[in-house]
């Protein structure tokens, strides 16, 4: 069996790749669901502006679907949807994240809440890290089975506080108080 | 339907992947999660991924010295792969991505501060989709050597970056691709933050004759191992 390749640092020149900076649209006209506007910042350990960081999203369509063969349930997801995206942080380190409310999703013991699935790459990280976005006016929260793994105090972390009109807020903190919670997936 | 059965992916041994807490590389200090990552079970959201998630790239976009109405200045190098899974099975129809300073050693960036002329031939970025076989080729030129403020006197050797997509979001990996004989590899705090030897020399790329284009190029061969899935499948 080969043996995995391992993970280098994305370094600071994705731009070359990934030009695109701050503000990501990942839902083409027509697809259905709720509208809704993420937006937040990456800051390090000192508070500064991470400005070199390619943010990724995956997320399922709004029926809870992903757009994917492994997807073993009936019926064709949102074609119009495909639930990925990618963006450079802006030179403030802000992203904004325009797309649709997700589904809830099967997960372990029960639905999981409406969330996104976040990649975080950067110059200074070794390899990707993994966090998830909740939103606050979600009451499935509760139950959720991955949030209920994060200690509670940390869970504040991974949900976005709802602004009104479908805007919510979501700073990614690599370290420092209020770190982000990252996970082992 | 609140439960369904998934095929999950196998952990990385701990060998392979560099410590985030990696002091020889200064850029982690402020960057690295201090608290110890939550170790969660993998569900319907990380087993699938952005599989159809990309424009198809375009008829020249594998060749980045046919980017421009010149060719670019540097030794024009093949670069021949296959991605594969931890089973041995071919990945096919996944974007492979590139990226790479020029001859000089410098990026097409403007936050590339290198002394070290831009070559107005070069932007350095390529794309390629694998076949059936899971296999993918790249015409470049071989990127240079640059300077970098980590320590004193220090180097990055000569690279390509790497991404892939692979079958899910969890087989996602940015990595990069060295080449063979580089003495800068030993004084390297990026390449040696990989902690096994052997998972070290997985990111050197082999020189090969048979990639090699009489008259023409070199080439070398960069196989590229994605996670692979668990034989059985699991309820979730």
């Amino acid at each position: 069996m080969p043996p995995l390749t391992p993970s280098q640092t994305v370094g600071p020149f994705f731009a070359i790749l990934v030009p695109e900076r701050g503000r990501l649209r990942l839902c083409a006209d027509g697809a259905s669901g709720v509208p809704i506007r993420v937006e937040g910042t990456v800051r390090d350990g000192k508070g500064a502006a991470v400005a070199d960081a390619l943010v990724e999203i995956w997320q399922a369509d709004a029926a809870g679907r992903y757009h994917h063969p492994d997807d073993p349930r009936a019926g064709a997801p949102d074609a119009s949807f495909t639930g990925f995206g990618r963006i450079h942080t802006d030179a403030a380190g802000g992203f904004a994240v325009e797309t649709i409310k997700p589904g809830s999703v099967p997960g372990s013991r029960g639905l999981q809440a409406p969330h996104l699935v976040v990649g975080l790459f950067a110059r200074g990280l070794v390899a990707r890290l993994v966090t998830r976005i909740y939103f606050d006016d979600e009451p499935s929260n509760a139950g959720d089975p991955i949030l209920a793994l994060v200690p509670a105090d940390r869970r504040p972390t991974l949900i976005a506080a709802s602004r009104g009109d479908g805007a919510y807020r979501f700073d990614i903190a690599l370290q420092g108080p209020e770190e982000t919670v990252f996970f082992d997936v | 339907m609140n439960t369904t059965s998934i095929h999950r992916y196998r952990r990385p041994p701990a060998d392979c992947h560099p410590p985030n807490d990696t002091p020889a590389y200064r850029s982690t200090a402020t960057r690295h999660p201090t608290q110890p990552l939550v170790v969660v079970p993998q569900t319907l959201s990380e087993i699938t991924g952005p599989v159809y998630g990309h424009g198809r790239p375009g008829p020249t976009d594998h060749d980045l010295t046919r980017q421009h109405d010149g060719e670019p200045l540097g030794e024009r190098i093949v670069i021949a792969g296959r991605v594969l899974d931890e089973d041995g099975r071919p990945v096919p129809e996944t974007l492979v991505e590139v990226w790479q300073a020029n001859a000089a050693g410098r990026y097409a960036h403007a936050e590339d501060r290198h002394e070290a002329p831009l070559d107005p031939n070069f932007s350095g970025a390529g794309r390629a989709l694998t076949n059936a076989n899971g296999e993918f080729r790249f015409v470049t030129i071989k990127p240079g050597a640059y300077p970098w403020q980590n320590h004193d006197n220090a180097w990055r050797p000569a690279h390509v970056h790497f991404s892939v997509f692979g079958r899910s979001f969890l087989t996602r990996l940015i990595t990069q691709m060295y080449f063979p004989g580089d003495p800068l590899l030993a004084f390297d705090p990026i390449f040696n933050a990989v902690p096994g030897e052997s998972a070290r020399r997985r990111l050197i790329a082999s020189f090969e004759l048979d990639t090699t284009e009489p008259g023409w190029a070199l080439g070398y061969r960069f196989d590229i191992v994605l996670r692979g899935r668990e034989a059985t499948p699991m309820e979730t």
